[in-house]
């Protein structure tokens, strides 16, 4: 044990001392400059296909688009395109479809971190523990997130629908009445008939994330906490919880991606109406690039979905998932 | 571009229409996959259609195999749903192909497709002598002609004759006024008097351009078009009037989140005998069958009256708002392609079109063909039709047509003033 250290230690300080060095084999030894070319050789090799389709599919659509997002143009190879410089932008920026689409965007995170979130963590906690059917209830809350978004859109639009729908079937049959227009057929009730459909499809999933989280937590923790007499709130608030953190940092990072994002959804079931009541900027995007053959706006648009993406990915990578993802970086950095 | 739905389309809830949907992508895969081996050869010819349902889903595949046993030539269908189809076509066309033969609803896509050079001009086709004038103008783009019909119809109002007279009204409604009496009458009888599909905007446009139309003629749409400005008293006057018909609250509940051709949609609501009646193009009792609960819709309940006149207005009751349906030629089209456009617009395959109660026939002498009484009436005030208008959303470029759509939506929902719409659309148009 000893002497393990002592040999790190001297490693360590030899690396610092002749720098550039190689860095230190596995067993301690340095490693051959030739070696080192050959692992460089290694790792292209592996990373060229990789890279290579991350270019193609990835990066080179982000060039084009912003490339695009420069011109007017209707999206015919054949037609001109007319240089604008940042027009699109100024437009979009002064656009007020595009500003509910912003706020559409931000009232459905808000509530998906807010309800959905918690209720799938909440479902999450209570399947963990001894439940009679518990895998049923497992199966049949997850069951939802395997089917497609457009079929779960087509089932809910029919859920939905005004007086025949389940939904209002249901209401009446307790003596209340649905919302005149229907849930979305009223500009005021759409979202949340969007994000009710939302949460019912991708609640299994987060819920099955926290449980997967959840079971990877030692027995011996919550053990501990109820020997030294921690109550079920405290043992969920100072052990379960803390724990659970990096399951519930992606879990809202993908809510919060899929919320920027979201388009099937409300393409099937409201088309982003009525009057752009439940337009997201996807739609905003796919209205103007193929039915309105302006895709040069259509780009703009695209730029400013990905930048907002991009920059929320960096910003949350950077400040909140720092330590759920350091650990991994630190420890390839020792490795190689 | 929103456009309007084809006769024979579907309930998107019908299985079958899902699994014709299916298997037109994977046509689609399949066709793509194979494309440059044949696809390209002089002895087969390519059709993009859009018969997914019968009756033309049968009917062109038999005229293409007929077509073969005449000529030789192979014509490779490839049919794809509505909607399928549009985001398919605009794909390849924007990379700079097209099919042999595609399905065209003329127009400002029409004009798009030709100024990126994919077109084939048809105009020195001696045949285009046997269509209806009318029939051809969609398709016609300064003096040429880039588009063969194969349908043209109007809109019109279609009703339910029970409903009517259990309101108490005995006549249809001619003029703008009488038609909103008839409106507060069916309310007062406890019926909803107007199915309207919100969701998809484009049957509320219906209303706002045949009233501008009735106020201030078809001319009226060219030039504001060409003056790029649509802040013309006649456009806001059809907005007011639009509002006073809103004010009445005439439309069925869930309306503005309502489609047209699902089960719960416009179509439905007038098939099923919810609604008193829509305003809607040749199509309409198609759909009403295919979407009503029962399959078959009104059947001789259903009669149909044109848009009625506007007090002061130019238009007159015979002018005509509609479109059709046809196939435009790829550029690099073989000859095979003009010739199987020929074959099916023979007068014999023209009254099998009629007969089907599909489409509206475009070739004069084929009208006796038309079976159904509507349709027939249908084809009768096209016939002594005084004038002509293409629907908006499709005879303007794209993105004015779909303004449009868009702001006549706005103004049903009561979110935009008659004036804010011409302000937003003529905003578009000089973008």
């Amino acid at each position: 044990m000893v002497s393990e250290t002592t040999r790190q230690q001297v490693v360590a300080h030899d690396a610092v001392k002749t720098k550039p060095a190689a860095p230190p084999k596995a067993d301690g030894t340095r490693q051959h400059p030739k070696a080192r070319l050959r692992n460089w050789g290694t790792i292209i090799v592996f990373l060229a296909p990789a890279l290579l389709l991350f270019s193609v599919l990835v990066l080179a659509p982000i060039v084009l688009a912003a490339y695009n997002s420069l011109f007017r143009w209707n999206g015919y190879k054949t037609s001109p395109m007319e240089f604008v410089g940042l027009d699109n932008f100024s437009r979009l920026i002064s656009d007020p479809i595009f500003h509910a689409d912003l706020v559409h965007g931000a009232i459905l995170i808000v509530l998906s971190l807010g309800v959905q979130l918690p209720m799938a963590l909440g479902l999450a906690m209570l399947l963990n523990q001894r439940v009679w059917g518990r895998a049923i209830y497992r199966t049949v809350f997850f069951a939802p997130y395997v089917l497609s978004e457009v079929i779960t859109a087509v089932l809910f639009l029919m859920v939905l629908s005004p007086d025949r729908g389940l939904a209002d079937q249901i209401l009446g049959a307790l003596g209340i009445d649905g919302p005149a227009q229907g849930w979305l057929g009223s500009r005021a009730t759409v979202l949340y008939g969007v994000f009710f459909v939302i949460t019912w499809k991708y609640f299994g999933l987060h819920m099955i994330l926290y449980l997967a989280g959840r079971q990877g937590i030692p027995h011996e923790l919550t053990e501990a906490a109820a020997i030294d007499g921690a109550g079920p709130w405290q043992t969920f608030r100072r052990v379960t919880l803390p724990l659970l953190g990096p399951t519930i940092r992606i879990s809202v990072f993908l809510s919060v991606i899929g919320a920027i994002q979201l388009f099937d959804m409300v393409w099937v079931l409201t088309g982003g109406g009525p009057v752009n009541a439940s337009e997201t900027m996807a739609v905003t995007m796919f209205q103007y690039g193929f039915r309105r053959s302006e895709v040069g706006y259509a780009s703009a648009i695209s730029m400013a979905m990905f930048l907002l993406s991009f920059i929320f990915a960096l910003l949350y990578q950077r400040l909140v998932m720092r330590r759920d993802v350091e650990g991994a970086t630190t420890v390839m950095r020792d490795v190689r | 571009m929103t456009i309007s739905p084809r006769p024979s389309r579907e309930s998107a809830f019908s299985r079958r229409s899902f699994l014709s949907l299916a298997g037109a992508s994977a046509g689609a895969v399949l066709l793509g996959a194979c494309g440059d081996d044949d696809g390209s050869s002089s002895d087969t010819v390519d059709f993009w259609n859009i018969g997914t349902a019968d009756p033309l889903k049968t009917i062109w595949p038999q005229m293409a195999k007929d077509f073969e046993d005449e000529t030789g030539t192979k014509v490779k269908l490839t049919s794809m749903e509505n909607e399928a189809f549009k985001a398919k076509l605009t794909t390849v066309t924007q990379s700079g192909e097209a099919p042999h033969i595609f399905h065209s609803w003329g127009g400002g896509v029409l004009k798009e497709q030709l100024d990126a050079g994919l077109l084939l001009d048809l105009s020195d086709e001696a045949w285009l002598s046997t269509f209806t004038t009318t029939s051809l103008s969609p398709y016609e783009i300064d003096g040429k002609t880039y588009g063969i019909p194969f349908d043209l119809g109007m809109v019109t109002f279609w009703y339910n004759k029970e409903l009517f007279s259990q309101a108490g009204i005995t006549a249809p409604p001619t003029t703008w006024t009488e038609f909103l009496g008839t409106v507060d009458k069916l309310k007062t009888a406890g019926v909803t008097p107007i199915a309207l599909a919100g969701q998809d905007k484009w049957p509320a446009h219906f209303y706002w351009s045949y009233l501008a139309m009735r106020l201030g003629g078809s001319a009226l749409f060219s030039s504001a078009l060409k003056d790029k400005d649509f802040n013309k008293s006649e456009f806001v006057r059809a907005g007011e009037l639009m509002k006073e018909l809103v004010a009445l609250e005439p439309f069925q509940k869930g309306f503005l989140g309502a489609k047209y051709d699902t089960p719960d949609g416009q179509a439905a609501a007038v098939g099923n005998g919810d609604a008193a009646m829509e305003l809607m193009g040749q199509w309409a009792p198609s759909t009403q069958g295919s979407t009503a609960a029962d399959k078959k819709g009104l059947g001789d309940k259903l009669g149909l009256f044109p848009f009625p006149t506007v007090a002061g207005g130019k238009g007159k009751t015979t002018d005509a708002f509609g479109g059709g349906n046809g196939h435009a030629v790829g550029v690099d089209a073989p000859r095979a392609a003009v010739d199987f456009l020929k074959f099916i617009s023979k007068i014999d395959n023209q009254r099998t079109l009629a007969a089907s109660g599909a489409v509206l026939p475009v070739v004069t002498g084929a009208e006796d063909a038309i079976e159904d009484p509507n349709q027939a009436k249908l084809a009768e005030y096209l016939a002594s039709a005084t004038d002509f208008q293409l629907y908006l959303d499709q005879a303007f470029p794209p993105a004015i047509g779909t303004q449009v759509n868009d702001s006549v939506a706005e103004l049903v929902a009561g979110t935009a003033t008659p004036e804010q719409v011409t302000e937003a659309i003529t905003a578009t148009a000089g973008r």
